[in-house]
């Protein structure tokens, strides 16, 4: 995967992950050209495009666009579960996920992709698994951050 | 986990700011507490500050004052910090930046934590960000980790080999044997990233590839063991288990199959197995049957299992889903070529996705359409590409247009049938056909002589009928006006319709008037007007007339034209049948040039065009002489002189290339290779003959006589002439200036010319 980006009805930008080096300027401009793009399609249309040199897979989820730019030799329907697991773990973690949770709790749906993808690719299959490894990181962050208070005092 | 209560907050803020500026307002706040935050020394909050940046970035606001922020943070003992950190460097730091080379030191120090998940925050970024140097440096560490930590660390220290194979591919050296022992694990995750890793290996070096094809059996179990065993509640999605790492395992064996036959016949049972019982109602199912197909077609299999694999496609463009008939079609197209007769049986499935509406199935749909044309489906085929072509969106107009007469070209059965085509298609989307095409069409037509009639005639109609579609079919038209007026009394095809005269101007001027004409298709209803004054014998009034508007006109090579027309008819009444010709003959080999055409083909043809105007006689041309008017400007003259006319015949014998250019005439006739004396005047008894003689490459001399029948004497005779710029002139004294009567003396002038540039 070159990219995921997460963007609203109204083409606000709720998440980005890049997975290539590429400037701040040339993200910009991508994000805004392929967000003006898939905004333009129409609701029944086709869930795979080809954009620039780039294939674009992307599904909407309620008021949220989930949009994945992949290799030529990526599998368009595995990517489209790919999608479907990250929306799965967030629904899971944040209990009935809605937009509000991803803009208020953006930190966390990066963490929670980081337990999912790594480089571009998937590396946990399970979703148990992830889950598990997100609540153990949660409660690190937790006991660490007790910690400090106690020092603090 | 405790959300940051200080980002929430200002997030809160800055969503109720009700306008940009108020927004704007609120973020520069924000940025300057953040900034004076960072400068102060170690408090409790830092994690919350640089998340709130992180959140103001991916507004889209500028953050790179956080740089070094999160170069501090990643370096801090705290965990909650480092994760902020860490995730602050992946959003806001690059390989480009000089900031990143600072982390790899921190980077390197985690990866050897205690805790997994540090370790795993280190990997992470070094998979999502490493630059090459970075990768460089901690490769050994990555190594280590895949030999020796628990399954959570070893499957991400995988997929971070991968990330370092892509950015140093020698580096990939170092893991081959690592990513060996992982595909024994049980833990899928290390299995899915052993896999990915081997893949990435394998495609970079032909070697590695080898060596892993030793795997395949392995591979082989591993997918067996997935698709056969029962339900597994960890991995299971709809009935599948764990189809992410099924996908993965068939995509490296379509690497390890390809181009051999062992590999190939091991996994065959194996796909045939996977094909049969996939359940394709998800699209889970569908993903990895989608995989399986791939591989069949990629690897050496056999025959039975490819027909299963392009039936299962079949299946796919049935299916209701529209992804799914997207990609079976993506898949039919890369198997086009070689497994065409499969293909074809699904040609009808494909013809009616042209109807879906989906503009990327469309496009799919069109382009595999194309490639399924043949000899004996070309009817059927063209009649549905023409209806495409009439309700398709605008940006694939061009390509199905070209499409079109490609196979048209390739195919037709008759040239009738390949005229209508291309008739309809030009009524249809003529606005959208490339340029390129335009010459290929204009000589089809040309080159159908004894459709001529029928072809005009259908122009004729379809101009009339609608005159937005102008753009390209005027100049076929208009090239072949000349046959209009004798095409219209006879027609075999067609009923009867008598087309007079007037009703061909009507229909000019329309042209001409239209607001919706391009300048060059005025441009060619303006030439085809005074074509058509060679055939009209009654309107010429009307023709000049028209012409003269045109005189005025705002765009500049209109306006030339015009007035060049006019002078022609002012001047050369006489001349207009030969004017018309060699106009006639410039135009034509002016854009067959600018088409990139060869000259000397057209050269023959106009040869043909221009003495079939003449009446098809073998005499010789009568250029008019600058006699009695000096060369004006107006390039019209120069075509029509003496020397410019002899240095096309005689200077250049040898077909050379034309160049097109409003200064040049060229008139390349054969009849003209072997006069030595021509006569270039004759009327009103006064006769003007010239000879020529070669004096060097580049000199020629004429001798220019003139005689005179007339009864009376003929005084203050002189001879002028005019040549192309690049030629020389140099007009010697005439023996004398007045013509006695009845033959008695001739005058004689030599006149040299020398053409240094050797233009023809």
């Amino acid at each position: 995967m070159q990219f995921m980006l997460l963007f609203s009805r109204q083409g606000k930008l709720r998440l980005q992950k890049w997975y290539v080096p590429l400037s701040d300027k040339e993200r910009k401009k991508i994000s805004r050209d392929l967000v003006q793009t898939i905004l333009a399609r129409k609701p029944k249309m086709c869930s795979f495009l080809e954009w620039r040199d780039l294939k674009i897979v992307y599904k909407r989820y309620a008021s949220l666009y989930f949009c994945c730019a992949v290799e030529d030799q990526d599998n368009e329907l595995i990517t489209l579960e790919i999608i479907h697991r990250y929306v799965e773990l967030l629904d899971k973690y944040f209990g009935s996920v809605c937009e509000l949770d991803i803009i208020f709790n953006f930190e966390k749906a990066y963490f929670i992709l980081d337990e999912f993808l790594l480089g571009g690719e998937a590396q946990e299959t399970s979703k148990k698994n992830v889950l598990k490894a997100i609540e153990q990181a949660d409660l690190l962050q937790e006991v660490h951050s007790v910690l400090l208070q106690f020092s603090a005092l | 986990m405790s959300p940051s209560v200080p980002l929430q907050e200002m997030i809160r803020a800055i969503r109720s700011a009700r306008t940009q500026c108020e927004e704007r307002g609120v973020i520069q706040r924000e940025c300057a507490a953040i900034r004076a935050q960072f400068r102060q020394a170690d408090n409790g909050g830092r994690s919350h500050n640089l998340a709130k940046l992180l959140y103001v970035h991916m507004l889209g606001y500028p953050a790179h004052f956080g740089q070094m922020e999160c170069v501090r943070m990643i370096a801090s003992p705290r965990y909650s910090e480092k994760r902020v950190g860490y995730l602050g460097a992946m959003m806001l730091l690059d390989e480009k930046q000089d900031a990143s080379l600072l982390i790899t030191n921190s980077i390197k120090n985690d990866l050897s934590n205690s805790n997994q998940y540090i370790q795993s925050l280190a990997l992470c970024t070094l998979a999502c960000m490493g630059s090459a140097e970075m990768c460089r440096d901690l490769a050994p560490e990555i190594d280590r980790l895949l030999r020796a930590s628990n399954s959570y660390i070893k499957k991400k220290a995988a997929l971070c080999a991968v990330h370092i194979v892509r950015k140093v591919h020698d580096l990939g050296e170092l893991f081959t044997k690592a990513a060996r022992s992982l595909l024994t694990e049980k833990n899928h995750g290390v299995v899915h990233g052993a896999v990915v890793l081997i893949t990435e290996l394998c495609e970079r070096n032909s070697e590695t590839l080898e060596r892993f094809r030793k795997t395949v059996p392995d591979l082989v179990q591993i997918m067996k063991g997935l698709v056969i065993s029962g339900y597994s509640p960890d991995h299971d999605v709809a009935g599948i288990s764990d189809p992410f790492l099924q996908v993965r395992i068939l995509r490296l064996l379509r690497i390890l199959g390809r181009n051999n036959e062992g590999a190939s016949d091991a996994m065959n049972d194996l796909l045939a197995q996977v094909a049969t019982n996939t359940d394709s109602t998800k699209t889970v199912g569908n993903a990895v049957l989608y995989e399986t197909v791939l591989t069949v077609l990629d690897i050496k299999s056999e025959s039975g299992l490819r027909v299963l694999a392009v039936n299962i496609l079949g299946r796919f463009l049935l299916n209701n889903d529209r992804n799914i008939r997207y990609i079976a079609m993506t898949s039919l197209q890369k198997i086009v070529g070689t497994d065409h007769n499969a293909v074809q049986r699904h040609r009808g499935t494909i013809v009616d996705c042209l109807k879906d509406q989906d503009a990327s199935v469309k496009r799919r749909a069109l382009d595999l359409s194309l490639a399924l044309v043949s000899a004996s489906n070309i009817r059927s085929m063209m009649k549905e590409l023409l209806s495409f072509l009439s309700s398709c969106p605008p940006e694939l107009r061009s390509q199905t247009a070209s499409g079109i007469f490609n196979a048209a070209e390739r195919y037709a059965p008759s040239q009738r049938w390949h005229i209508d085509t291309i008739l309809h298609v030009l009524t249809t989307a003529g606005g959208d056909v490339r340029d390129e095409t335009v010459p290929n069409l204009i000589q089809l037509i040309t080159n159908t002589s004894e459709l001529h009639c029928y072809t005009v005639h259908k122009l004729y109609r379809a101009l009339l009928s609608d005159i937005s579609q102008l753009k390209v079919w005027a100049p076929c038209f208009f090239f072949k006006l000349k046959n209009v007026l004798s095409a219209f009394k006879p027609c075999t095809y067609m009923s009867v319709v008598q087309v007079t005269e007037d009703d061909v101007l009507d229909v000019l001027e329309t042209v001409l008037q239209s607001h919706m004409s391009f300048p060059s298709t005025r441009g060619f209803a303006l030439t085809a007007t005074m074509k058509l004054s060679t055939r009209i014998t009654e309107n010429v009034d009307r023709i000049r007339s028209i012409v003269s508007i045109y005189g005025s006109c705002i765009d500049v090579e209109l306006q030339q034209r015009a007035v060049e027309y006019n002078a022609l008819f002012k001047k050369y009444d006489h001349m207009s049948l030969f004017c018309s010709a060699a106009i006639c003959i410039w135009m034509h080999l002016n854009n067959v040039q600018s088409a990139g055409l060869s000259p000397p083909l057209c050269g023959v043809s106009q040869v043909c065009d221009l003495l079939d105007l003449l009446g098809g006689s073998e005499q010789p041309l009568q250029p008019s002489p600058a006699l009695g008017s000096t060369a004006p400007p107006m390039p019209v003259s120069t075509a029509n002189t003496v020397g410019g006319d002899l240095l096309d015949l005689l200077g250049g014998l040898e077909p050379t290339p034309i160049t097109p250019g409003l200064t040049f005439r060229y008139i390349h006739t054969k009849n003209y290779r072997n006069r030595k004396r021509l006569t270039v005047y004759e009327k009103d008894g006064v006769t003007v003959t010239l000879s020529c003689e070669k004096q060097s490459d580049s000199g020629l001399t004429v001798t220019l006589t003139a005689s005179n029948s007339t009864e009376s004497d003929i005084r203050g005779f002189t001879l002028q002439a005019a040549v192309p710029k690049s030629v020389q002139l140099h007009m010697k004294a005439p023996s004398g200036d007045s013509l006695p009567a009845r033959g008695a003396a001739k005058v004689t002038q030599m006149v040299v010319l020398n053409n240094p540039n050797k233009v023809a």
